[in-house]
């Protein structure tokens, strides 16, 4: 695969208040990249400097191997579907969907009856790539949000950019919807075999799309990778925090495979810590297993039960620590119970 | 045959009520109907009434034929239409990058503008335009009297009534608007054209009625910076006051009014801002 961005060193800061800290990243051809964190991490603003809406404060921006710092938003290779769309209420779906390419052949040779027929071609293409034909005449305001957002990712792809920037676009949609967008945003980078680089908030989105994660906090990236790799092997206790549902413990990585925590020794699979190294250590509630007191390794009582459809939340509470875990097995509360799990279940994390 | 039994919902009895909402308006409908109803039926009633003598009056179009008749008349109606419409232009070529400017400065700095902007208005408009009567003796007094100083005038005393419409409707443009067609590959100017002019035409139209109507109406200005020249406002002034032909200048009246009432309808068909319709 080519590199097609390039971040290098990036930082920005607004007045006094720094943004990013230094930003490195490298985004590849046909990638479905996202840049997830909670709210002022940075995530939104990476993305404006990528989209040329922000200039860096310093650092590099690359698109295939040439900087872009100085180019505007109109002469990149990028097109954005904007957080609530920004679509343009004053025209209707065709208009908003052919507004680019309208541009675009303003400068070729083409007659204009060439040019209304290309234009016609290629937004019929684009509105039944994203399910909407039938609605050319409609006024934007006469849409629900789910049509809105496919009318704005239409009118952005239709000038079929290098990169497509997406900005939290499911956040306004109802989850069933919301769900559904994720599939098909998927579906449409596929066919459009383009780069997406998605910003969002909510794990899920980004588990369930994503080729890369890019997690974000407070200005600076904190992992990347798959999703598998965030979710199974999260660098650190943010990360582990941020994506899914975890039990953070603190401990100490006292051998290679072996770390102490709730005053017992467990063997692992981590290795490569220093000795008596103070580590951060990760336990998936879906990695939890309850069984028959005294069987398992951590002993206690069930505090409370929920049922969440698919599993069970049973918080169990041990003598250190009440531990959350997710069971398709009935423990009734306050009864006595036992936690088991296998040693590649234990993460271990350098503290940061 | 069978019927099912309807249950009716026991209708709860009308009771005539007001609630607090609708004293609110009550104040706004005493003066409605005091000053703008009935100033207008009376206005109507002379128009199309002749004395008969002082005990009968008659239905007649007398009024309108007079006018009619008198070329000098139609010729100042149109004359003062003429300058209306001008003003209007220039206030409207000036008041457009005004506002646009304004939009695009701080919120902070946008509130001193506009303060700054109708901070004259708490002046009285008598003394305004006496003052630009001196500032043209001072210069060229052979200006007076001239489309020119009428123009200037106007212009000025009605500036904030272009600005003030245009700049509610541009600083509500989101400004991811802008942003969504840069990013499609338009540059300022193409942004200009294709979405900041067509968003705004709805405030462009709501100052080109607030101009133009009190343009094509005024008193004062004609009087001061105006030198001899009569304008309609003045005519129908004169009617009134002078010669106590309160028949005529009602006629005279309603004729301008109708006329201003046919332009403000077809400027008002260019708006196509869906928005705006809803």
């Amino acid at each position: 695969m080519k590199k097609l961005i390039e971040l290098k060193n990036v930082t920005k800061a607004f007045s006094s208040q720094v943004v990013l800290k230094g930003i490195d990243l490298d985004i590849y051809e046909n990638e479905f990249v996202t840049l997830l964190g909670p709210s002022g991490c940075g995530k939104t603003t990476t993305l404006r400097i990528i989209g040329g809406f922000e200039k860096p404060s310093n650092g590099e921006v690359l698109f295939n191997g040439v900087s872009v710092v100085d180019l505007p938003a109109h002469k990149r290779p990028t097109n954005t579907v904007f957080q609530r769309y920004a679509l343009f209420p004053h025209l209707d779906v065709y208009e908003n969907v052919a507004f680019g390419l309208r541009l675009k052949l303003k400068k070729s040779k083409l007659s204009n009856k060439e040019k209304e027929l290309e234009i016609e071609k290629k937004v019929s293409k684009y509105l039944q790539m994203v399910g909407l034909v039938g609605y050319e005449k409609r006024s934007i305001n006469k849409l629900s949000g789910g049509q809105q957002q496919r009318v704005a990712i239409a009118r952005a792809l239709i000038n079929e950019p290098q990169v497509l920037l997406l900005d939290e676009p499911l956040a306004a949609l109802d989850l069933k919807l919301r769900q559904e967008m994720q599939y098909e945003l998927k579906e449409i980078q596929r066919n459009a075999g383009i780069t997406f680089i998605f910003v969002t908030h909510d794990q899920e989105e980004a588990l369930t799309m994503s080729d890369k994660i890019v997690v974000m906090n407070e200005g600076e990236i904190q992992q990347i990778g798959t999703p598998e790799d965030i979710y199974n092997e999260p660098i650190n206790k943010f990360v582990a925090g941020f994506i899914g549902e975890s039990n953070l413990i603190e401990g100490i990585m006292k051998d290679d495979y072996l770390v102490h925590f709730d005053d017992k020794d467990y063997v692992c699979v981590d290795k490569g810590f220093k000795r008596n190294e103070s580590v951060d250590v990760v336990l998936r509630p879906e990695d939890l297993d309850i069984v028959e007191p005294n069987e398992g390794f951590i002993e206690g009582i069930v505090d409370s039960i929920i049922f969440k459809g698919v599993h069970y939340e049973i918080d169990v509470k041990t003598e250190k620590r009440i531990y959350t875990i997710h069971t398709i097995k009935y423990h009734e509360e306050g009864s006595k119970v036992s936690i088991i799990f296998d040693k590649e279940d234990i993460h271990v994390m350098e503290k940061w | 045959m069978y019927k099912n039994p309807v249950y009716k919902e026991k209708s709860p009895r009308k009771k005539i009520t007001f609630n607090s909402a609708q004293f609110i308006g009550l104040p706004y409908y005493v003066v409605l109907i005091s000053l703008i109803l009935i100033p207008v039926i009376l206005i109507v009633f002379y128009a199309v009434t002749e004395r008969v003598n002082d005990l009968f009056i008659t239905f007649s179009l007398t009024y309108f034929r007079q006018f009619l008749n008198e070329p000098a008349f139609i010729k100042t109606m149109f004359d003062s239409i003429k300058l209306a419409v001008y003003t209007t232009i220039v206030a409207l070529l000036v008041g457009y990058p005004t506002a646009y400017l304004i939009t695009k400065t701080k919120k902070k700095t946008q509130n001193l503008l506009i303060l700054v902007l109708t901070a004259p208005m708490w002046v009285n408009m008598l003394l305004r335009t006496l003052a630009w009567k001196q500032i043209f003796e001072m210069f060229n007094a052979s200006l007076l009297g001239t489309d020119f100083a009428i123009i200037t005038g106007m212009v000025y005393v009605f500036l904030p009534f272009m600005v003030l419409p245009i700049y509610t409707v541009l600083s509500k443009i989101d400004p991811k608007l802008y942003e969504a067609a840069d990013d499609l590959g338009a540059s300022k100017l193409e942004t200009f054209l294709k979405v900041t002019l067509p968003l705004s035409i709805t405030g462009i139209l709501s100052g080109v009625t607030m101009v133009l109507l009190p343009a094509a109406t005024t008193l004062v200005i004609p009087k001061y910076l105006g030198k001899n020249r009569y304008l309609i406002g003045n005519l129908i002034e004169n009617r009134f006051l002078q010669f106590g032909d309160w028949g005529y200048g009602s006629a005279i009246a309603i004729i301008l009014s109708a006329l201003i009432m046919v332009m403000v309808y077809l400027t008002r068909k260019l708006d196509r801002n869906p928005e705006a319709k809803e």
